[in-house]
């Protein structure tokens, strides 16, 4: 009990190095002048950097539990919190010039971003039902000090509203969820948890428990019927924010789901199916439907992350390895996608003015043929078009729901995907078909071009040879 | 000398990288730059496919020239690089070789705004339709078939008519929504055999409603690509708003596709299906030749008129291999459904060649006059006579006149209809009037009687480079008409082993 070993803690050093970094970028961030605020994004992206080198360190095959069970490390926890390093880089890196020219380019945005990593990297790690509720938090309380960082702006400070409540409603749900299944099962350990579960026929209270956690899950990723808040928040937060919000939480967001249903929950496999696939079936059908009507392209792109999310719990809740391999697939994907979709609205926006609009859109064939053709592959991709990344998701998936004997699921996820296709297409008419309106040339620095530019060609490359990504994803999950 | 280079890869990446060149290489002010570069991969990469003809073993139903990657392209699901031609598909490859470099000609004059991104998505789709005649894995297969749309997509909407924008959506959603159908019925047949082959699937077995779905799922995917009746709203849309170009791809190739996707897919993988279901197919051909034959007769506009005269004989396209069954069941042997599904083959190979002449011949009027409206035309023939000899030509062989390669399609699949039904060859033979109708009406009102107005006055006969275009159609229009031997030669054996798969049950 009391010989702490240090060989206990390396699992959680990428963690530990990170909240040491972040105090030490707080602390720095003081004494630092708003015309050097650039010195706080370069220490901030070195942290991420610095914690994916620990993080490619300690990786190890088998999988490894620290402080008393609370903490695990496993091959699924490897791969996605590189990937929201990855995903984190890009953001901060996007999100430079869209702060700078707005008088918000503090460092609380990167502090808080980083903290909002920390508690993903807690929450994809956590092995308890407290450790979940503790990453949870520490990304949430970030996310809403994010979203009300331009504290003048109305529409910001009501998303910040908007989110913090439902958000708090939300976890409470989860907490109270929690809270039946410790009384059920006497444990909050997810091991312990998933063998007095058992298989045996849950009672009333394990069910009643078992609703409540995914409700809380459903709020976090943003599935209909609990997407509210999503297209309010997504709008209303200062793009660069969106952009956060919209990517690497999302693959913390599955990890949660992961770590709570299959490792906690998975002898009621059979109950929370059901559930999951009314959630799905909704999301795809609600989020690309309404996503139709909008003419704000961040509302659009919010309703269309609803409608991903769709998606991606069809893999997860046929309950196979094979099945959350595909889903984690599809959320890198997403992100991937994600990440790029906000970073173009990033760049068409400057000092003054937001490329909010679907009509900002016009003409950008004319205004730069080489961003418009990164958007469309971008659109193509979310579409599920071939030959870009977005199809083998969708691909995946869909074959997932199939071997599982689920054949009219498939069917629901493709026609779904046909309604989508149309809101995709009309960005790519609005930029090739129309005329342009503004015809300001794109001003942007060298690094955010290159970067968009890698990674819009990345949703290509990685549709062209999904093999790898897709192999990564079954080892990690199959451990 | 060719037996060891990949051919097949060499002729679908070669346009698809040089179309990035394309686009890289030239922007607006270097336009001339970019129709040379277009011109020149077009044309060397019709050079490389060469070979496939003269290097393609007649007599044998194997498939030829195969590549295949030792490793998986995508392990998790079996997914292979794995590509190969029979005497179906290799026919096809030819045609959009060949019609990629009249395209690129035809747009040489008439494309000014955007010129290398206009060369860039031919070439690019040429590449890509070539792949869907060349996979033989199902994922592969699909991946260019819906890539494909995207350049065609851009195509219509950027450089297309007044109504453009409806008319790309509409065709893009029209075929995506048809394909989804078709990639589930490949991912259950994906879980059913644990592979992607479409080689393999021709050998699994499975029972009649199973079959009955998966039809059903191609169908809906071929039938809006083809288009049969009545998933074909979209074609008449597309054509009359995309230039010139665009018209010729969608009626020569694109179309081309939906009925090499029966062959490859519908027929060989669920043959007791396909004969389940013959009536349904036989009836929705003949609703197409007929019907959609009398809807081309009111047409006031020349490329809707084409348009739906290409719906019409895309019918029997369709009609020419789904009667295989009836005839089979009536006469005992194969002769009669051999010549049935030889005479939809050479249709489809034969339509390309005349739907891309009339659509050029369009776009030779519209680049002087700036209609297709027929009214605006009257007596062409007095000031273009070198151009009216051609069309008249391309008339005659689109009514199915003898001598031409319209003639030789329609008469086998005719033919071979009346060992099926009186009734059937009935039917089909109407096309021999309302394809006439049609078509010699609209040469008529166009082309003879005084010059209706000041601007047909100023016309003037087509250019060296217009004339290139139109001679060689011409010579490919008589060659099979005249000369259909080598074609048919090359699909006999494939077409065999087809006959044997469709009539040996699955079951």
């Amino acid at each position: 009990m009391t010989n702490f070993q240090l060989a206990n803690v390396t699992p959680a050093a990428p963690e530990i190095f990170l909240l040491g970094a972040i105090c030490l970028v707080l602390v720095i961030d003081l004494f630092v002048a708003d015309k050097n605020r650039i010195i706080t994004y370069f220490l901030a992206q070195l942290s991420l950097l610095m914690t994916l080198v620990i993080t490619l360190f300690t990786i190890s095959n088998d999988t490894q539990l620290a402080f008393s069970n609370l903490f695990v490390r496993d091959g699924m926890a490897d791969v996605l919190k590189i990937a929201i390093y990855l995903a984190t880089f890009v953001v901060f890196l996007y999100a430079k010039d869209y702060l700078r020219d707005r008088d918000i380019f503090k460092g609380e945005f990167y502090t808080l971003g980083l903290f909002g990593v920390l508690g993903m990297m807690i929450l994809i790690s956590a092995h308890h039902l407290l450790t979940i509720y503790l990453g949870l938090e520490l990304l949430s309380l970030s996310m809403y000090a994010m979203v009300a960082l331009q504290r003048d702006s109305r529409s910001s400070s009501e998303a910040a509203m908007k989110y913090f409540v439902l958000g708090a409603i939300a976890s409470g749900m989860l907490l109270y969820g929690m809270s039946i299944i410790y009384g059920v099962t006497g444990s909050l350990e997810l091991a312990n948890v998933a063998s007095k579960i058992g298989n045996q026929v849950p009672g009333v209270l394990l069910s009643f428990g078992l609703v409540f956690m995914i409700v809380g899950i459903a709020f976090k990723l943003g599935a209909v019927p609990f997407h509210m808040w999503l297209p309010d928040v997504y709008q209303g937060a200062p793009t660069a924010v969106t952009l956060y919000i919209s990517s690497a939480p999302k693959l913390a967001a599955f990890a949660m789901m992961i770590r709570l249903l299959v490792d906690g929950m998975m002898g009621l496999h059979e109950h929370w199916q059901g559930i999951l696939v009314i959630l799905a079936v909704l999301s795809m059908g609600l989020g690309n439907l309404l996503a139709i009507a909008q003419g704000n392209i961040k509302r659009m792109l919010a309703y269309s992350a609803i409608s991903h999310v769709g998606f991606l719990l069809l893999g997860v809740l046929t309950g196979t390895d094979e099945g959350f391999a595909t889903s984690m697939f599809y959320t890198l994907a997403y992100v991937l996608m994600s990440l790029g979709g906000f970073g173009m609205v990033i760049m068409l926006s400057r000092r003054g003015f937001e490329a909010e609009n679907l009509d900002d859109y016009k003409g950008l064939n004319e205004r730069s043929p080489w961003y418009a053709f990164m958007m469309l592959i971008l659109m193509f991709s979310m579409a599920g078009v071939p030959p870009f990344l977005g199809f083998w998701a969708k691909l995946a998936v869909l074959e997932q729901v199939i071997n599982n004997g689920m054949l009219w699921l498939a069917i629901v996820g493709v026609i779904s995907s046909i309604i989508g296709a149309f809101y995709y297409l009309r960005i790519i008419k609005l930029m090739y078909f129309d005329k342009a309106e503004d015809t300001s040339p794109l001003s942007s620095s060298p690094d955010m071009q290159v970067m968009i530019s890698f990674n819009s060609l990345a949703v290509l490359g990685l549709g062209l040879f999904p093999g790898g990504l897709m192999a990564l994803c079954i080892n990690a999950i199959a451990g | 000398m060719f037996a060891d280079w990949p051919l097949l890869s060499l002729v679908i990446w070669l346009p698809i990288f040089g179309g990035m060149w394309v686009l890289l290489s030239g922007s607006n002010d270097r336009a001339q730059y970019a129709r040379l570069i277009a011109l020149l991969v077009s044309v060397v990469t019709f050079l490389v496919s060469i070979p496939l003809w003269t290097g393609f073993e007649r007599g044998t139903a194997a498939m030829q020239f195969v590549e295949k990657g030792e490793q998986a392209w995508i392990p998790a699901f079996n997914i292979y690089y794995h590509l190969g031609i029979d005497g179906i598909s290799m026919p096809l490859i030819l045609l959009t070789t060949f019609a990629t470099v009249l395209v690129v000609l035809a747009g040489w004059k008439s494309i000014t705004r955007r010129v290398a991104q206009y060369m860039a998505a031919f070439l690019i789709m040429e590449g890509l339709m070539i792949g869907v005649f060349a996979a033989l894995d199902a994922a592969l297969f699909y991946v260019f078939w819906e890539a494909m749309l995207i350049p065609m997509f851009l195509i219509i909407g950027i450089w297309g008519g007044e109504r453009r924008v409806y008319a790309t959506i509409k065709f893009f959603l029209y075929t995506f929504a048809g394909s989804v159908f078709m990639l589930v019925a490949l991912l259950y047949l994906y879980f059913q055999t644990g592979s992607f082959s479409i080689l393999d699937y021709h050998a699994y077995k499975m029972d009649l409603s199973v079959q009955i779905l998966i039809f059903l799922a191609f169908l809906v995917a071929f039938a809006v690509k083809v288009p049969m009746w009545p998933v074909h709203t979209w074609l008449p849309d597309a054509h009359v708003e995309a230039p010139t170009g665009g018209s010729v791809i969608l009626a020569a190739i694109m179309l081309k596709l939906g009925t090499y996707g029966f062959l490859r897919f519908s027929l060989p993988i669920t043959p007791d299906a396909s004969r389940e279901l013959d009536w349904l197919m036989i009836a929705l051909s003949l609703i197409a030749i007929v019907y959609i034959g009398f809807v081309a007769l009111v047409q006031t506009d020349m490329k809707k008129l084409i348009a739906y005269s290409s719906i019409s004989h895309m019918g029997f396209v369709t009609l020419g291999f789904f009667i295989a069954y009836r005839i089979y069941d009536n006469t005992g042997s194969y002769d009669g459904a051999v010549m049935g599904l030889e005479g939809g083959m050479v249709q489809m190979i034969s339509h390309g060649f005349i739907s891309a002449a009339m659509f050029l011949s369009i776009g030779v009027l519209y680049d002087r006059m700036h209609s297709r409206a027929i009214k605006d035309y009257g007596g062409v023939a007095n000031r273009m006579p070198i151009f009216v000899s051609f069309m008249v030509l391309f008339a005659m062989a689109n009514a199915g006149l003898p001598g031409t390669s319209g003639f030789v399609g329609e008469f086998m699949v005719i033919l071979s209809a009346f060992k099926a039904n009186f009734w059937y060859a009935f039917f089909a033979a109407l096309t021999l009037i309302l394809g006439a109708s049609y078509t010699l009406w609209m040469v008529k009102r166009v082309f003879f009687g005084e010059v209706a107005n000041d601007n047909v006055a100023k016309l003037e006969d087509i250019n060296k480079r217009e004339f290139i275009i139109m001679l060689v159609l011409a010579v490919m229009v008589l060659l099979i008409g005249l000369w259909p031997a080598p074609l048919i030669d090359v699909m006999e054996a494939t077409t065999q082993n087809l006959l044997q798969q469709m009539m040996t049950s699955k079951l």
